[in-house]
């Protein structure tokens, strides 16, 4: 017995008049562990903004199932380095859901912010200022909020830019933890071995879905090679999308292919970004 | 004793203008610089300066019609910095503009319109008073206008903190969890205008960012946390106020800028001597940890 936890109903999203994610149908599983894999520009920021819904559609919609609740790991996070908070103030800002505007922490509370803590490995380091904390530690913090969100649906945007490979692994334990207590998962991932160790499903994304499903067959070297032949740049003229047929930006791809295998390719592997 | 007597007590205790405006400037410090640490906080430090220029036409206009009546100028400066806040606001959401651009487009228009206003029936002496206002002459009236300010302010600051701290934080984190995200920068917003003007009466719309920037700045040198730096910055306030009025009692100099320039000389000296500031970082020398 199988229950959507998410349900994209011709979902266009975008900037401008350019769709980055373009008339998206499907349905993700309750329970699910889905790898969002694609190159720069194939919208899966995109696609995480327009299920948290920070990004409004331009067509279509997005359906949560009843009772979903949504904890977002951003790619580029707003946060802000220089204010002056501790690493619990950070991770508690993640008590939100539960204990909103006016609630009190409880002595409760307070344990579980260390625990999640504990849980990334940052045991000790309530009272750390966020401004001395390395990017890897950072993001071992945001990670520790997430988890204090309690969320039943987590979404992680490039959650392993510039973590070294221990923490990778500790990341991905945590995750697997979280697959184990049927939250619905999906993580943007470059790197496509992770994917294959680690992640049952699979979305490879070129503004459509190139393929989607099992990781084994969605990561064939046919559908990585079509991936790869999208067209990352805006066709500033290109013709408007009409209802039936929305095939024909993607027609340009071909004369292209080179320079967008050579973009491709820096970004493979799990190498230090600016985070 | 009798010399401190007289130094420190005796220009309160004897006349009733300086006690009035203790009270005053008191009671706008404890409003004003917990406000003062969020716009440093937020970075912007400059749209209380802005903002105070953007009152200005709403004052005018008050002054215009009613002559030199608190409530109508009063009430006239924050409509103006209303408009403008929830306009410069407004654009820099719902378009790409940067708070920062439209701040300064808002301001500066209503700045004109300020200027244009007094000047068409008023003199220079007038306008100079609206600028830079005076704390001596704080009547009744006023000082129940700066009491619900505070009011306002501190409990405005109390229910919706952790929201205010999140947006200043992680703001896309906030716009994640709740939809309190744009409110609340209105709300922020809102205080800054209602302090500006609360100060303006005592120190004039120039002056009253001074009460408000300079012991939030100050603060900063001294703590790496939210709730300690409000705290410390309303002390600051507080020594600067009484500071400033001894100073303007004894030396006879205008009430106004000795009260900032007080909060300035704690500014440096926070700058130089701060745990925090310059000497600590840089020039004693600091033994390491061996982790």
């Amino acid at each position: 017995m199988t229950q959507t936890c998410l349900t994209f109903r011709d979902l266009t999203l975008g900037y401008g008049s350019h769709p980055a994610i373009h008339h998206l149908d499907g349905t993700i599983r309750k329970g699910s562990l889905t790898a969002v894999v694609g190159a720069n520009g194939s919208g899966k920021s995109t696609l995480m903004k327009g299920i948290v819904g920070v990004l409004k559609p331009m067509a279509g919609e997005v359906i949560r199932a009843p009772g979903v609740r949504a904890a977002y790991l951003p790619q580029q996070s707003e946060l802000d380095r220089s204010f002056p908070a501790r690493v619990v103030d950070l991770v508690s800002l993640g008590l939100w859901p539960r204990r909103g505007l006016l609630g009190r922490y409880t002595k409760e509370d307070r344990d579980d912010v260390s625990q999640a803590l504990m849980a990334v490995g940052l045991g000790g380091f309530e009272k750390r200022p966020i401004d001395t904390l390395s990017g890897g530690q950072l993001q071992r913090t945001l990670f520790a909020r997430v988890l204090l969100q309690d969320a039943n649906l987590i979404l992680l945007d490039e959650p392993f830019n510039a973590v070294d490979a221990k923490t990778v692994g500790d990341l991905i334990a945590l995750i697997k933890r979280w697959h184990g207590e049927e939250r619905t998962i999906m993580v943007v991932v470059h790197d496509l071995d992770l994917v294959r160790q680690n992640f049952p499903e699979t979305l490879l994304l070129a503004r459509q879905p190139i393929a989607w499903g099992e990781t084994r067959e969605t990561l064939k070297p046919e559908n990585l090679l079509r991936a790869r032949r999208f067209h990352e740049a805006w066709e500033e003229n290109a013709p408007w999308c009409e209802p039936e047929g929305h095939d024909h930006a993607h027609d340009h791809s071909h004369g292209h292919g080179h320079a967008h295998d050579h973009s491709h390719d820096h970004h493979h592997g799990a190498g230090p970004r600016a985070a | 004793m009798d010399m401190l007597y007289g130094l420190f007590i005796a220009p309160f205790a004897d006349f009733g203008f300086m006690q009035r405006a203790l009270v005053g400037s008191l009671m706008l410090s404890l409003g004003a610089c917990p406000v003062g640490v969020f716009l440093m906080l937020r970075r912007m430090s400059l749209s209380g300066d802005a903002m105070a220029h953007a009152i200005l036409p709403g004052a005018a206009a008050g002054f215009l019609l009613y002559g030199l009546e608190i409530l109508p100028m009063t009430i006239g400066g924050l409509i103006a910095g209303i408009v403008v806040a929830l306009g410069a606001g407004a654009v820099s959401r719902f378009t790409i503009q940067r708070e920062d651009a439209s701040m300064a487009a808002f301001y500066l228009i209503s700045l004109a319109i300020g200027v244009l206003m007094v000047s068409i029936r008023g003199s220079s002496v007038d306008l100079m008073h609206v600028l830079f206002g005076t704390v001596l002459a704080l009547n009744n009236e006023a000082l129940t206008l700066i009491g619900g300010i505070v009011a306002v302010t501190l409990v405005s600051l109390a229910i919706f903190w952790r929201a205010l701290v999140a947006e200043c934080l992680d703001p896309l984190f906030l716009r994640s969890v709740s939809r309190l995200g744009s409110p609340v920068h209105f709300i922020f917003l809102g205080l800054v205008v209602l302090n500006l003007v609360g100060g303006f009466q005592a120190l004039g719309t120039l002056l009253s960012v001074g009460l408000m920037m300079l012991p939030a700045a100050a603060a900063r040198f001294w703590t790496v946390r939210v709730e300690p730096m409000c705290v410390l910055a309303v002390l600051i306030g507080f020594a600067s106020c009484v500071a400033g009025l001894l100073l303007s009692y004894h030396a006879s100099l205008p009430s106004g800028p000795a009260i900032i320039l007080s909060a300035g000389v704690v500014y440096f000296a926070s700058i130089l001597f701060g745990t925090r500031g310059i000497l600590r970082s840089r020039i004693i020398h600091h033994r390491h940890r061996t982790a």
